[in-house]
């Protein structure tokens, strides 16, 4: 049987892990090394890392990337300031199994079926931000500064007809929040497409995971705050969600 | 030395490191004579089943990986894309494949079921075998695949369930091949990995 999976989400900010709320006031939370070798103790499923300097491209993923893969034995995807189709094939190059990809799906689509023909479609999430206003969803690109005019479903309609693997799905209003997440944006999103789908934005406590997963149709949910800021890991939200009757990876 | 064979198509960087890892020796396998240094070869590989088997062409490696294999008798060890690749044929391209294992490669198509297959899953219907030893029931391996491999059951290893039952690992004599990914599955993934390092090839 598939397993539901827990993503612990890594944001590197000039060479340091940080976590902000909204995508902005980021506190220093780590090193990058030195977590992603906890996390791999911890047993975590995967390991997302974004990049918030994404004026530099894709030059902070390449500054930690080969360390991480010798100390990480799970699935690492990469994302923020992918441009071109040589960013993604250097990142995979140099070990990352998934390229995250979010402002440059709204300028050039077409990205998405480059990296996808060579890699495969299981290399390429798109990720996509988006503001709750008045029970409309807002796109958002650029990490939350610049809304996008098309709606959610015209995205991801787009995103996978040009072969995009999975989608993760990020809340603005609720990122940093530490309040639970925006199942309902899951369950819209998920009549749009066949892939699966990551839940990001909101995670405070197991409580909050275990309810999104028995509300939305979701393969994953990733969190930042609730591994950066308290006493909570991997290991013990994959007991408690267990306990809870939700399949997760057997960590024996 | 452990040869892994580096033909442009995805994360090598991961399969040498898990290899490194287990206390053996990685070496990228370039060209044909890279392999004599090898005493076994690992086909990793993620993307299109047929621009991975062009690439194998292009390079000039199919017909050395298939004389190690087939006449020096060489453990292989294929991984994801590179397993689909030891059998006959796929319809990822309508490509044919090195046919070291006869079986097909096909796409996930119930659209019960989200596809790519992604995430870690368990086994059934583990056979005994050298390289899986020591690895406990039930045990999750990480999947990221839109195609599966079908093969017969003597070839079959272990199967693994999505929408239906699929050859997880297939085998023959001195060839395996995962549909999973060992160098990301962390320690029972790591312990397949060292098994398949300390293999002679004999079942």
């Amino acid at each position: 049987m598939l397993k539901k999976r827990i993503i612990p989400i890594q944001l590197l900010k000039d060479g340091r892990l940080v976590k902000g709320k909204q995508f902005s006031h980021y506190r220093d939370v780590g090193d990058p090394i030195t977590s992603s070798a906890v996390y791999n103790s911890q047993l975590a499923d995967e390991l997302i890392f974004l990049n918030t300097n994404s004026e530099l491209g894709i030059i902070p993923l390449l500054d930690i990337i080969d360390e991480v893969s010798k100390v990480v034995f799970m699935p690492l995807s990469f994302g923020g300031g992918i441009r071109s189709f040589q960013d993604a094939a250097q990142l995979i190059e140099h070990g990352a199994d998934k390229v995250i990809l979010n402002s440059i799906c709204y300028e050039n689509p077409e990205i998405i079926q480059e990296i996808s023909n060579t890699f495969g479609n299981q290399a390429v999430i798109v990720c996509i931000d988006v503001r709750s206003v008045d029970g409309e969803y807002q796109l958002y690109s650029h990490n939350g500064s610049r809304y996008q005019a098309c709606s959610l479903q015209q995205h991801i309609s787009r995103c996978a007809a040009f072969g995009a693997g999975e989608i993760m799905l990020q809340s603005i209003d609720l990122d940093g929040s530490m309040l639970g997440f925006d199942s309902q944006l899951a369950i819209d999103a998920s009549q749009f497409s066949n892939m699966p789908i990551i839940l990001a934005g909101g995670s405070g406590n197991y409580e909050h995971l275990k309810q999104a997963f028995l509300t939305a149709p979701i393969s994953a949910i990733a969190c930042g705050s609730l591994f950066n800021f308290s006493d909570s890991n991997p290991m013990r939200a994959n007991a408690f969600l267990k306990n809870h009757g939700i399949a997760l990876k057997l960590n024996k | 030395m452990i040869g892994i064979v580096n033909y442009g198509m995805g994360n090598i960087r991961s399969v040498a490191n898990a290899v490194y890892e287990q206390g053996f020796d990685p070496l990228l396998i370039n060209n044909a004579d890279d392999f004599s240094q090898a005493t076994h070869v690992i086909l990793p590989g993620v993307g299109h089943f047929k621009k991975a088997m062009a690439n194998l062409e292009q390079l000039s490696l199919l017909t050395p990986l298939k004389q190690a294999v087939l006449t020096d008798k060489k453990p292989l060890l294929g991984i994801c894309l590179g397993m689909q690749l030891l059998l006959s044929h796929s319809e990822e391209g309508d490509c044919a494949g090195l046919d070291l294992i006869a079986g097909d490669v096909r796409l996930f198509r119930d659209p019960k079921f989200r596809v790519p297959h992604v995430g870690w899953n368990n086994l059934n219907g583990v056979v005994k075998h050298p390289v899986l030893r020591g690895i406990p029931a039930m045990a999750d391996f990480y999947f990221v695949h839109s195609y599966y491999a079908s093969t017969a059951s003597q070839h079959t290893l272990a199967q693994c369930e999505y929408d239906r039952n699929f050859s997880a690992i297939v085998g023959v004599n001195n060839i395996i091949g995962m549909q999973f990914h060992p160098e990301k599955s962390q320690k029972n993934g790591l312990l397949l990995i060292e098994n398949f390092c300390n293999w002679d090839g004999l079942c």
